[in-house]
């Protein structure tokens, strides 16, 4: 397998252009490299697993679904900011607009229940927390867009006030959900697999056909690479980052919910630890912070990374505090191997 | 129509705050006719080309279109009315493909499994193919980003961009710059193609062989006013080379 494959595609395609065919190898190698990652990780805590405890560490139903829930909420978290980041921005505010839906939720379920009943309060709680999570994510838009503040300290700012009115609105302590419909929604289980895993993987599908194969999603992508061109392509490049990070704030949101599902209750830290998994989830997955590249596939195998390191290295029992380490490795690998497919695919762009 | 210029300039100034960049321009490009702007660095080409596609607004005069006097806010109603400028620095989303750069911003969307809508790849793939097959480039990776290509083929990818949004007035700056002998020679035989089919091309350049072989006319700027306009038939590069550093 040293050969780049032959045109195994379907079509015929004559060696006509320049481009070369070991580069492409590098390439695909490179935009795989979440998943490789992945694989040699899964094996190399099957390894252990079997010649310490004997017994498997992948083919067992419990250890996959726990490494799935453990996955949910910066994998929601990873899909919005996979968005801004191919965009070429950063959304710092994602964790605590979370955690303001996540209180927004346990709030409003509460309240409404009486008047609506469980299942509806559920529903209408849902509604209200993703679209208070809008607030702060269109503000964030607004700041970006429109008045030219640049990602990284225009979310800073919505960290801190999003934090700060989550909070207020939690009275500095954890709210408690009393609704069973809502416990269900967060622990029950339809065919073995649990409600937020498939409700997460749904939404995940969706937010990788919009980037796929949408307007949307094709002009994020040139606003990231190159926002000269895309302005005088005519794309509208304030109202497109609006869009975006409204779409951020969704995702942030529904992690929030899924959260206060799970734990049925509600608090404002909810995403706190959780901001900076879902950026190394991004990068991990092969997106670049310049902007431009970068797929949901790729950062649902990044996700996967980082649960997987977590998971795994409680299961085999090691100090939780090596999770940090092994992770940032993983960051940091990652990057080098970014770099040098950047250095080796740019060199014809800058001659 | 037929003695009517495609696109005219009268008395078009334009000045940055004292300075004055171009003074008193008139030219004009007919249907099927290439225009050569010639002169030194500096001397207002750049400053014109912006005046006509809507870039910069001029300070004084008028941009008629067909007779019609016009009067563009953005490259982007320029663009709408069939004057489409293909700039030196590409503009080139260079991670995607050939077809998705040259339907950005005006994307075509099919229907997957009878309901879904999705981007026509496939659509973008053939125009992609189509157009740079008519720019004699043949490209076999149709899906792999343009930052793979040469400088001339991206600098195909720009005017086939414009050809294939059927652009009336194609303004060309510098366009054979980045090229290989061979790219140039293909650039020069396109725009003969871009002329036989009607449409108008100002053509920046500093290379005289490339102006003598592709224009009807040159037109030579000398620090923002008209040094001389002549047809091609009618000059030799030494008169033009006078005309640009004033002898």
């Amino acid at each position: 397998m040293t050969e780049a494959p032959p045109a195994s595609s379907g079509h015929v395609s004559p060696p006509a252009d320049h481009a070369d065919k070991s580069r492409t190898l590098v390439q695909r190698i490179a935009d795989l490299r979440a998943w490789l990652f992945l694989a040699a990780l899964i094996i190399g805590f099957e390894a252990w697993s079997r010649t310490a405890f004997g017994g498997s560490f992948i083919v067992n139903p419990y250890n996959i679904t726990s490494i799935a829930i453990f996955a949910v909420a910066p994998l929601l978290l990873a899909t919005g900011q996979t968005f801004v980041i191919i965009s070429g921005g950063i959304d710092l505010s994602m964790g605590f607009i979370m955690g303001l839906a996540a209180v927004v939720a346990a709030h409003v379920i509460n309240w409404s229940a009486p008047a609506m009943g469980e299942p509806l309060a559920v529903l209408f709680g849902t509604l209200v927390a993703v679209a208070i999570a809008m607030i702060p994510g269109f503000v964030n838009g607004l700041l970006v867009s429109r008045l030219r503040v640049p990602p990284f300290i225009g979310t800073l700012g919505m960290f801190g006030v999003a934090r700060g009115v989550a909070f207020l609105l939690a009275g500095g302590t954890t709210v408690p959900v009393k609704n069973s419909f809502f416990a269900l929604l967060g622990n029950g289980r339809i065919l073995g697999i649990p409600w937020i895993i498939i409700i997460t993987a749904i939404f995940v599908l969706v937010m990788h056909y919009i980037l796929s194969q949408t307007r949307f999603g094709q002009h994020n992508y040139a606003i990231g690479a190159n926002e000269q061109a895309a302005r005088r392509a005519g794309i509208d490049i304030k109202s497109h980052l609006l869009r975006l990070y409204v779409l951020s704030g969704i995702c942030a949101g529904l992690a929030g919910v899924l959260y206060a599902a799970r734990f049925t209750a509600g608090a404002a830290q909810a995403g706190e630890p959780l901001l900076l998994d879902s950026v190394a989830a991004v990068v991990i997955g092969g997106a670049s912070l310049f902007g431009g590249s970068g797929t949901i596939l790729g950062t649902v195998a990044g996700a996967l990374v980082i649960a997987v390191i977590q998971y795994g290295l409680v299961f085999i029992n090691v100090e939780p505090f090596w999770q940090f380490i092994s992770v940032g490795v993983v960051i940091i690998i990652s990057v080098l191997i970014d770099q040098a497919q950047r250095r080796i695919s740019g060199g014809r762009q800058s001659e | 129509m037929s003695d009517q210029p495609l696109l005219e300039t009268r008395h078009l100034s334009k000045n940055f705050g004292p300075v004055q960049a171009l003074a008193d321009l008139s030219m004009h490009v007919n249907a099927g006719e290439v225009v050569a702007l010639a002169g030194d660095n500096g001397a207002g080409k750049t400053t014109l080309i912006k005046a006509i596609s809507g870039v910069y607004r001029p300070s004084s005069g008028q941009v008629l279109l067909k007779g019609r006097e016009v009067s563009f806010a953005s490259p982007q109603e320029a663009r709408e009315s069939g004057i489409e400028t293909i700039y030196q620095d590409l503009a080139l989303a260079d991670n995607l493909s050939i077809g998705a750069n040259i339907f950005l911003g005006r994307e075509p969307m099919t229907k997957a499994f009878g309901f879904l809508p999705v981007l026509d790849r496939k659509k973008m793939a053939e125009a992609a193919r189509d157009t740079m097959a008519l720019l004699d480039f043949h490209v076999s990776r149709l899906d792999a980003p343009v930052s793979n290509f040469s400088g001339g083929q991206r600098q195909a990818v720009a005017i086939g961009r414009a050809v294939y949004w059927n652009a009336q007035v194609l303004i060309m700056d510098e366009p054979t710059a980045a090229l290989g002998v061979p790219e140039q020679r293909k650039v020069i035989s396109l725009i003969h193609q871009l002329k036989e089919q009607g449409r108008g091309v100002i053509f920046i350049s500093h290379n005289l062989q490339d102006i003598f072989a592709v224009s009807d006319r040159i037109v030579v700027l000398r620090r923002g006013v008209m040094a001389g306009e002549r047809r091609i038939s009618d000059t030799t590069h030494d008169e033009v080379v006078k005309l640009m550093v004033g002898g």
